[in-house]
């Protein structure tokens, strides 16, 4: 399987279709990015605790969908094991939290750490398979991890089928904010952090090196790139960022569960990445949000039917924007701009 | 001994439900070049037809050959409508619609036949064969009907004019239509014998494994490796790979000492990669060499 050569990746928000072609210019896309943070930053002052809380989840889902956005989208490798890293990330703090008392903040990078390292040495064979193969392999990595963490000599850590509940941050002293909101703040900083170091990655010599290995492997070896340590490392640092967006789910969620992190959570991720453009980084919000809300309002409009009505609205978006939210924007913005020219 | 030979017959015959399933992806692949999600759950759907026909009175027989032809225009029905307006969509795409398509048809099976068990006849009987319990006749039937799906197939593309045509769509479109083959109707053509092929497959399955809209979901991924492991680009290999993998897992479920009753599937999927590993391109199938 061959994917799309996607080859402009661009930092553009959804709500950039509204600054028409100013966006063209680098100043005016800074400005479209500064208005977003801005207003993710008031949300919190507005919103009731649930809403806060779902945002939290469409970030962290976001956050997940970036990371197998940096595998696929950029460096052009299939995973169906993601659900299987961010499991890893969630297990991994929640364990650190409940067996030693670790802060949640320190739970983060040592979750990263994991993840990068089970990212990497799952990269080293997935060197030989490409497409559908690669697919098959990671998997095996997706339906393993549920049954090993019910698996009964682990229980003591994992606590089997159970799973472990945790406790809900508090927010430093001193700062008037409640625990919603709180972590809110918390997953927008870390989720703003992680933004930047995967756009300075993509827009790197680095990037360049992996989008050429996306598009034609063997011209890109012959240009002297290494292509199986840049996919290798690819592999890892997908994992990192999926990792960490799982140890911020636990977090928010305060609860983890093997069945919560099958195949089907890896299904979500592919279906967000698609929704919001394959190898575009905003595009990785877009499909947070997509894989938040649109269930929820499937089983609004019909309880029974919920699957049914989920399908038909993914199917009409595939069919509106077949290359993503971030393919539909460019589109749009492309158009505008040869109108005012007229 | 006893023991061995008995577990690898039932391997054989849960085997032989994968080995379909194998056959129907292999068939889909080698028209439109990735896996279709939603096989499983078109399987499902066909097998819930039967079962309704039957309900209304059929013999088996009738309802088996009505689901069949059923499905096979639904699948032609389901690339025309759905399919042939993305067709130059990016791939992730296109596989964003195959589980949009999953979806739609577990739910909908759900809500019109709801969820609880349901029983499903078998035409072969459940009676145990050879004497002792080592396979029963309706385990040897679903033996029977693959090997002769398979060479139904094996004469249908080596000894048919469609058979070539859609065996040139698949390997050169381009060249393919300037020999006024008409490729997007063999892309059709694809996934109506693969639906039909599902249809199959499902009513052999459901005896065993009861009908309910999620009956489907890890035959297919089996199915799935198996074909993996036989090599998509080979329908033989597929089927083989279909029993391999049926009897990996009997025997992992068995022989393991301590963990292997828990994590008979994970044993079974590190044995397909490992064999990957040293065969990237399936134990049959062909490694595709690029021109640069």
């Amino acid at each position: 399987m061959r994917l799309p050569p996607d080859k402009t990746v661009a930092i553009e928000g959804p709500a950039a279709a509204r600054h028409g072609a100013a966006l063209t210019r680098p100043s005016g896309r800074l400005l479209a990015i500064a208005a977003m943070v801005v207003a993710a930053a008031l949300v919190p002052l507005i919103a009731t605790n649930f809403v806060i809380f779902q945002l939290t989840l469409v970030m962290v889902y976001g956050l997940a969908i970036l990371g197998l956005n940096l595998l696929t989208g950029i460096n052009g490798q299939f995973s169906l094991g993601h659900s299987a890293f961010y499991g890893i990330g969630a297990y991994t703090a929640a364990i650190l939290m409940d067996k030693i008392d670790l802060g949640y903040v320190w739970t983060l990078p040592c979750a990263g750490a994991v993840c990068f390292l089970v990212g990497l040495l799952f990269g080293l064979p997935a060197l030989r398979l490409q497409g559908l193969y690669l697919a098959l392999a990671t998997f095996a990595l997706a339906a393993a991890l549920p049954q090993i963490l019910k698996f009964g000599p682990l229980e003591d850590f994992t606590g089997g089928v159970q799973g472990i509940v945790l406790l809900k941050p508090d927010p430093p002293a001193g700062v008037p904010l409640n625990p919603d909101q709180w972590l809110y703040y918390f997953t927008l900083a870390v989720l703003l952090a992680m933004l930047a170091g995967a756009a300075n990655l993509v827009n790197s010599r680095t990037g360049r090196a992996l989008m050429a290995i996306r598009d034609h492997p063997i011209a890109a070896a012959a240009m002297g790139i290494n292509p199986a340590l840049y996919k290798t490392v690819t592999f890892g640092l997908s994992a990192f960022y999926t990792g960490v967006a799982g140890a911020l789910g636990a977090i928010a969620v305060q609860f983890v569960a093997p069945d919560s992190f099958g195949f089907l959570l890896s299904v979500s991720f592919l279906v967000g990445l698609v929704i919001g453009g394959v190898g575009s980084i905003p595009g990785s919000l877009v499909g947070g949000l997509f894989v938040l809300y649109v269930p929820n309002i499937a089983e609004r409009v019909s309880t029974g039917l919920a699957g049914a009505i989920y399908g038909v609205i993914l199917l009409l978006v595939i069919f509106v924007m077949p290359s993503g939210a971030a393919g539909f924007t460019r589109l749009a913005l492309a158009r505008a701009t040869a109108w005012r020219a007229r | 001994m006893e023991l061995l030979l008995q577990q690898v017959m039932a391997g054989l015959a849960n085997g032989a439900i994968y080995a379909l399933m194998a056959l129907a992806v292999v068939m889909i692949y080698q028209a439109i070049d990735h896996l279709n999600f939603a096989q499983g759950e078109m399987a499902m759907f066909s097998t819930f037809i039967a079962w309704q026909l039957i309900q209304w009175g059929q013999p088996y027989w009738a309802a088996f050959a009505i689901t069949v032809v059923l499905s096979f225009l639904g699948g032609v029905a389901i690339e025309r409508i759905l399919f042939k307006p993305i067709h130059n969509a990016p791939i992730l795409a296109q596989l964003g619609a195959f589980i949009a398509l999953f979806s739609i048809l577990n739910s909908s099976a759900g809500e019109i036949w709801n969820f609880t068990i349901k029983s499903f006849p078998t035409p072969f009987g459940m009676e145990p064969l050879l004497g002792e319990r080592l396979i029963s006749t309706h385990e040897a039937g679903m033996i029977g009907v693959t090997a002769v799906i398979l060479g139904l197939l094996y004469l249908f593309f080596r000894g048919s004019r469609l058979g070539l045509a859609m065996r040139a769509a698949a390997a050169n479109p381009e060249s393919a239509r300037l020999v006024g083959i008409r490729v997007g109707w063999m892309i059709a053509l694809g996934w109506g014998m693969s639906a039909a092929i599902g249809a199959v497959a499902g009513m052999l399955i459901a005896p065993v494994v009861f009908l309910e809209p999620n009956m489907m979901l890890g035959v297919l991924l089996y199915g799935f490796s198996g074909a993996v492991l036989g090599g998509l680009s080979s329908p033989g290999g597929a089927v083989a790979g279909g029993f391999a993998v049926g009897v990996i897992e009997n025997l992992a479920g068995t022989f393991v000492p301590y963990f292997g009753r828990e994590l008979k599937l994970s044993i079974a999927l590190v044995v397909i990669v490992a064999v990957l590993l040293v065969r990237p391109a399936g134990l049959f199938g062909r490694a595709v060499v690029s021109r640069v």
